[in-house]
């Protein structure tokens, strides 16, 4: 009787089905739309006639865009700063994380206190900008990009909380047989925390990913630009669309949306390709974070 | 005279207990040295790029000239802070952003509670799963690409809705540079990109209720709704609380990078907010003083909601920021 009970499927079920497809829809239709926009010929997109999928199906946005000498080397900048800034921030938080994990160190109150209060009180826009851009002279350098933001303190507490869980047994055998701190963070430490390290590698890579804004302020020069910042301006109009393709090119007309779309397809497409494998390593970054909340 | 004595014990006590100290503390630096060898580079970093751009504010108070001192020189005290609660434009930019803040988070909120619970009560965990993981993708899309969908799913030329708009009425809005229609578009994009996301820390508190309850509710001839309303709600009631008062901590902290990306000179009039204001003041038109006392302003706004929203923590729940 119960079990019949629980296998029957109430209006209810069949109503919450119904909203959740329409989440799944809502969700995926931008890029789906996007996708279609990018792979359609012009004569259509400008009849409005693109809803779901592409009409007079075409390819040729796309070699007009990778024809783009700009867009490659704007590519190539966001690998770049994502790689080595990824490591440098990776690296900056384990430092900072592990000793604060060691709850009778002298200090930890200190210098807790020291990272907690930025979190609390900033000095903004304006005197960071005079700093990195006068005082230390990064403007059109990649250390503007990847230095100044390299540490994120809700990271560090993640990562000093994953670190706190670690059993101090393994650490003081480890020290018992005479290896230093830093043998014991690098082949103990480190080993047993993968996962953290993972999660904290891909919140900080996606966000030097998608970071433009920093790259907005500090660079001028366009082969330092990353692909986020050559995105904004295609899409804010300051570098005109038509400019990518080149006045020699015929029979593309008007393709300004078409190639937006292009542009915005290709550099979400790494991130869309990757997420489904690694989102439960930001979900368990997220978890770690609220646990200690 | 026993009193010089005791004095004198009690002297002798502290010094003794001051030296035990800086020993302890010269112990303890010489056990875990390497420890705190590991802090410095990091903790220069903050010193540097947290720590000196506080003391920039400085700036606020005093005249920037060009190739003088990076945080000015000329004390001119609060004069730059008299000229922007002069300005029309500031307080322009302060009542948008407390509609917008109020309004966002006033809408906003519900959705991924109610997403949490509907996912709860999802039989087919596969199903569960794959829902799951589609709601999470647009928080990791940029701001750039989330702002260009906006602009070509409502572009008046192109746009797919638009397309329906004209087979309706004939008529086509050119959403993006109308004032009227700024703040429903900032919102409505807000829930696509964070429904999901946002969702995570409630189903987290869904699987932290204790299954008897439900068990002790059926036997008792609740059905689900009566569970849903004397189980389920009241077990995230907390964590709802929890979250409503973080909101109230960050209210004014509005997406700066989302609006002056979306944002045109046709819709500043609903559009521009503090941190957009202080962005064209100060590093488009290089008045940097003027823009630092607006980023201090702001910075203090801030403070005072966040301890207020802590004191309310304190008051309410079980938890609090400190």
């Amino acid at each position: 009787m119960n079990s019949v009970k629980k296998k029957r499927i109430s209006v209810f079920d069949v109503i919450n089905i119904l909203i959740m497809i329409f989440v799944v829809v809502i969700t995926l239709y931008p890029f789906l739309y996007l996708t279609a926009l990018s792979m359609s010929s012009e004569k259509y997109v400008y009849a409005g006639e693109i809803t779901f999928y592409p009409k007079g199906f075409t390819l040729g946005t796309y070699k007009v865009l990778l024809k783009d000498n700009y867009f490659w080397t704007s590519y190539r900048n966001t690998i770049i700063y994502t790689v080595l800034g990824t490591l440098i921030s990776l690296t900056l938080t384990v430092l900072l994380a592990y000793p604060l994990s060691k709850k009778n160190l002298k200090g930890r109150g200190i210098f807790l206190g020291f990272i907690l209060f930025t979190m609390f009180f900033n000095g903004g826009l304006i005197p960071t900008y005079l700093l990195v851009s006068r005082m230390l002279q990064m403007r059109n350098t990649i250390w503007a990009v990847i230095i100044p933001g390299a540490i994120s303190t809700y990271n560090v507490l993640v990562t000093k909380t994953f670190f706190e869980g670690i059993p101090d047994e393994l650490e003081e055998a480890a020290s018992i047989d005479g290896m230093n701190t830093y043998g014991i963070l690098v082949r103990i430490v480190l080993p047993l925390s993968k996962p953290i390290l993972a999660t904290m590698s891909l919140f900080y890579a996606v966000g030097i990913w998608n970071n433009w804004f920093g790259p907005f302020i500090y660079l001028d020069d366009k082969k330092l630009f990353p692909v986020s910042l050559y995105l904004r301006n295609i899409i804010a109009g300051a570098q005109k669309a038509r400019e990518v393709v080149g006045g020699d090119v015929e029979g593309f007309g008007d393709i300004e949306a078409t190639i937006k779309s292009a542009s915005m397809v290709v550099s979400a497409l790494p991130i869309i390709m990757v997420y489904p494998f690694v989102q439960k390593y930001f979900v368990r970054g997220i978890m770690i974070g609220s646990l200690k909340g | 005279m026993e009193s010089r004595v005791e004095v004198q014990n009690a002297k002798g006590i502290a010094a003794k207990a001051k030296v035990g100290r800086s020993k302890q503390l010269w112990k303890a630096i010489k056990k875990d040295w390497q420890l705190y060898t590991l802090l410095l580079l990091p903790l220069v970093h903050y010193f540097i790029f947290r720590y000196i751009p506080m003391y920039g504010v400085i700036i606020a108070f005093r005249r920037y000239q060009p190739g003088g001192p990076v945080y000015g020189s000329e004390w001119v005290g609060l004069r730059y802070f008299q000229m922007f609660f002069r300005d029309q434009g500031f307080w322009r930019a302060f009542r948008n952003n407390i509609i917008l803040s109020v309004e966002y988070l006033v809408i906003s909120f519900p959705f991924p509670i109610i997403f949490a619970l509907l996912l709860n009560e999802l039989k087919n965990l596969k199903f569960k799963k794959f829902v799951q993981t589609v709601s999470y993708l647009p928080h990791f899309i940029s701001t750039v690409i989330v702002v260009g969908m906006i602009k070509e799913i409502l572009s008046p030329s192109v746009g797919v809705v638009n397309m329906i708009l004209k087979d309706l009425t004939g008529r086509t809005i050119d959403f993006v540079s109308e004032p009227g229609w700024f703040r429903t578009i900032y919102i409505t994009s807000g829930i696509w990109q964070q429904l999901g996301w946002n969702s995570i820390i409630y189903l987290a508190a869904l699987s932290g209720i204790n299954p008897e309850l439900y068990e002790a509710a059926r036997i008792d001839g609740a059905n689900r709704f009566q569970q849903m309303r004397y189980v389920t709600i009241p077990g995230i009631m907390p964590t709802v609380m929890v979250l409503l008062i973080l909101n109230i901590g960050s209210l004014m902290a509005v997406g700066f990078e989302k609006i002056l990306l979306l944002y045109n000179p046709q819709t500043y009039e609903t559009a521009d907010v503090i941190s957009t204001f202080l962005y064209r003041m100060g590093l488009t038109m290089n008045n940097y003083s003027y823009g630092a006392a607006v980023g201090l302003f702001e910075s203090l706004i801030g403070v005072l909601l966040l301890t207020t929203a802590n004191y309310l923590s304190r008051k309410f729940t079980d938890s609090s920021l400190w």
